[in-house]
């Protein structure tokens, strides 16, 4: 494994920066960069890009309800869906869930993980054991049956179905960081800090810390994507938030309504591409990050 | 007997999660807003009936005492009454899980089978611009939901062609004299057909990758340049050599794979109206029918943590170059 370590001469966010290693060099990482650029970017302007409120009932000039307008009519993009909304501004404030969801539930899972493998790692013994027994149970659980379980049961919020994702999903990142912080603790640097005397803290913060954190961001990365399908299957199954409007929720409706039998493909379609071009990003991203730290698997 | 101690060793940790996860989901009905009693008994269930449950789970006592008895049950496989159907829950189970693992382990079939060859041609294939096509579209695969990629094969297959039915395990009014008479009939394998293929082109990416990566492994190694040495063909070398050596990981990750497919099922066998587990568990927790979805989750949780220990046992015994440790 390469030595990920960090310069100490260069600061703030800079040293952040140089900590996460984005991996710019890969043409492949370069692609998930650019597809999560213009992603976020549609999720912040959502309300400039979308030439309609996306939950808003509209009517024809005629007074008529504009209902399962094809594409192209009355100038809809994407046409409407049977209640008469716009399809196209769903796509775009559909962004905005998946973006919310995606990247809470990423820093959760990375920061929980993180925290987890740190711990187990770094002070071993009877902490390892019950961490990685731990981890042992969130493997065990089923992840998509747990989350509905708890969506159902709880307020129906995003917030609540990525919680119960991120009490799950931990597990991978856990156990990785775990293993790497065991060959960390008994390098040279981390001997040293020990004998002059820093404190656990400070040698986990200074010395151990930014060296997982590209790990991390790998985790994370992997995370966004698993996070954002999560979210559509719980949507999808109707355990999602009512006020959110999400791809998933898009894809419900679309079932619900009979688009399938219909073959209103431009209502189903649109939301699933979108899903796949936002994960795959991620996938892509965080192959990029295995190219750049584990070189042997780079091909 | 040194190689048993292992095995010993993961069963114990097994039944250590197992106990975990079923104490996870004792809590989760528990604790849930509204009535104790709620978790396995329906308002309109007769007061004899609601007498009896109140008795066999104890739900008169306080938490710990229901814990125990709760406990205790599992042990002897009573897991109560479902609310929708009246029968008891493990009987209900017992009826759907043939039609999940029916489905389950013939999408994981074709997945493997596709997979291990396309990623051995694909190794084969190595830095070719076929490749750098197929790699990306793999991994886009990955990146669909599952239950969209059943909605489009849906609308394709079923509503526009009409080739497949659109749900279900068998057309309306028939009736076959034994499981495997339907099991084997045209009528249930054209139903089966469209979510299966859903679950395949989603599970057929974990095999094709990991063969791919164990394939530009294997074929680096000094045997197999020995074999080139030898004069072998290159066909030779790729199958006899590469190709075994490298065919061993993908196999244990069959049982992984088990496990995660259990959970798209549930939200493919949705799509299909497949009769199964999957299925069960979200109607069942959208219906309120607590004892049902907790058998559900139950069985879900039974088969991925024994699936996750013959993986690992697997791994450990097939593989001489792992330590028994």
């Amino acid at each position: 494994m390469p030595d990920t370590s960090v310069k100490a001469t260069s600061s703030g966010i800079a040293r952040i920066f140089e900590a996460i290693k984005l991996p710019v060099g890969d043409p492949f990482a370069l692609a998930g960069l650019i597809i999560y650029a213009l992603f976020i970017f549609t999720a912040i302007a959502a309300p400039l890009i979308a030439p309609y409120d996306p939950t808003e009932i509209l009517y024809t000039e005629d007074y008529d309800l504009a209902s399962d307008l094809l594409p192209g009519e009355e100038g809809h993009i994407l046409g409407t869906t049977s209640l008469g909304r716009d399809i196209f501004s769903q796509i775009v404030w559909g962004a905005r869930s998946a973006l919310l969801v995606g990247f809470t539930a990423a820093f959760m899972v990375a920061f929980i993980g993180s925290v987890v493998g740190l711990l187990a790692g770094y002070f071993g013994g009877r902490v390892d054991a019950f961490l990685m027994r731990l981890a042992d149970v969130a493997f065990g659980i089923p992840f998509l049956p747990f989350v509905i379980v708890i969506s159902a049961f709880s307020e129906p919020s995003i917030w609540n179905t990525v919680i119960a994702m991120a009490l799950v999903l931990w597990r991978d990142t856990g156990r990785v960081i775990r293993s790497q912080v065991l060959s960390l603790r008994s390098r040279g640097y981390v001997e040293a800090a020990r004998v002059v005397g820093s404190s656990d803290l400070k040698i986990i913060l200074r010395h151990i810390t930014p060296n997982i954190l590209p790990l991390s961001f790998l985790y994370g990365s992997i995370a966004i994507g698993w996070a954002i399908l999560t979210e559509a299957s719980i949507s999808f199954l109707g355990f999602g938030d009512p006020d959110a409007i999400s791809w998933g929720f898009m894809l419900q409706d679309a079932f619900a309504s009979q688009a399938l039998a219909r073959q209103a493909y431009h209502w189903f379609i649109p939301p699933g591409l979108a899903i796949i071009l936002v994960v795959s990003a991620g996938f892509f991203i965080s192959r990029g990050y295995e190219n750049l730290l584990f070189p042997k698997l780079g091909r | 007997m040194s190689t048993l101690k292992p095995f010993l060793i993961r069963t114990l940790q097994l039944m250590l999660v197992l106990w975990a996860v079923v104490t996870i989901l004792f809590l989760m009905f528990r604790l849930m807003p509204g009535n104790p009693l709620a978790a396995y008994i329906d308002p309109t269930f007769t007061a004899e009936q609601q007498e009896a449950l109140i008795r066999q789970f104890g739900l008169d006592k306080p938490l710990w005492q229901q814990y125990f008895t709760y406990l205790g049950n599992l042990l002897q496989g009573e897991l109560g009454y479902s609310f929708r159907y009246r029968t008891p829950v493990a009987e209900r189970i017992m009826l759907l899980l043939p039609n999940t693992l029916i489905l389950t382990f013939s999408s994981l079939i074709v997945a493997y089978t596709f997979g291990i060859l396309a990623g051995a041609w694909l190794a084969w294939k190595r830095n070719s611009r076929f490749e750098a096509a197929a790699l990306p579209a793999v991994l886009a695969t990955r990146a669909m939901p599952e239950f969209w990629l059943g909605m489009v094969l849906l609308a394709i297959f079923s509503f526009s062609l009409g080739w497949f039915p659109a749900g279900g395990t068998r057309s309306a009014g028939t009736s076959y004299d034994s499981l495997w008479q339907l099991y084997t009939s045209a009528n249930f394998l054209s139903h089966l057909f469209l979510p299966m293929m859903t679950l395949a082109i989603y599970s057929q990416g974990l095999p094709l990758l990991l063969m791919r990566s164990n394939m530009l492994d294997v074929m680096k190694e000094d045997f197999v340049t020995m074999a080139k040495i030898k004069g072998l063909s290159p066909s030779a070398v790729v199958i006899r050599h590469g190709a075994r050596n490298a065919l061993l990981p993908v196999m244990t990750s069959f049982a992984i794979a088990v496990g995660y497919q259990l959970q798209g099922n549930v939200v493919v066998e949705s799509v299909f109206s497949w009769p199964g587990l999957g299925r069960e568990l979200v109607n069942a927790v959208a219906a309120s029918d607590y004892p049902l979805a907790q058998g559900a989750f139950l069985m879900i949780a039974i088969v991925v943590i024994t699936m996750n220990l013959i993986a690992d046992l697997l791994y450990t015994f097939l593989d001489p170059r792992i330590s028994h440790a």
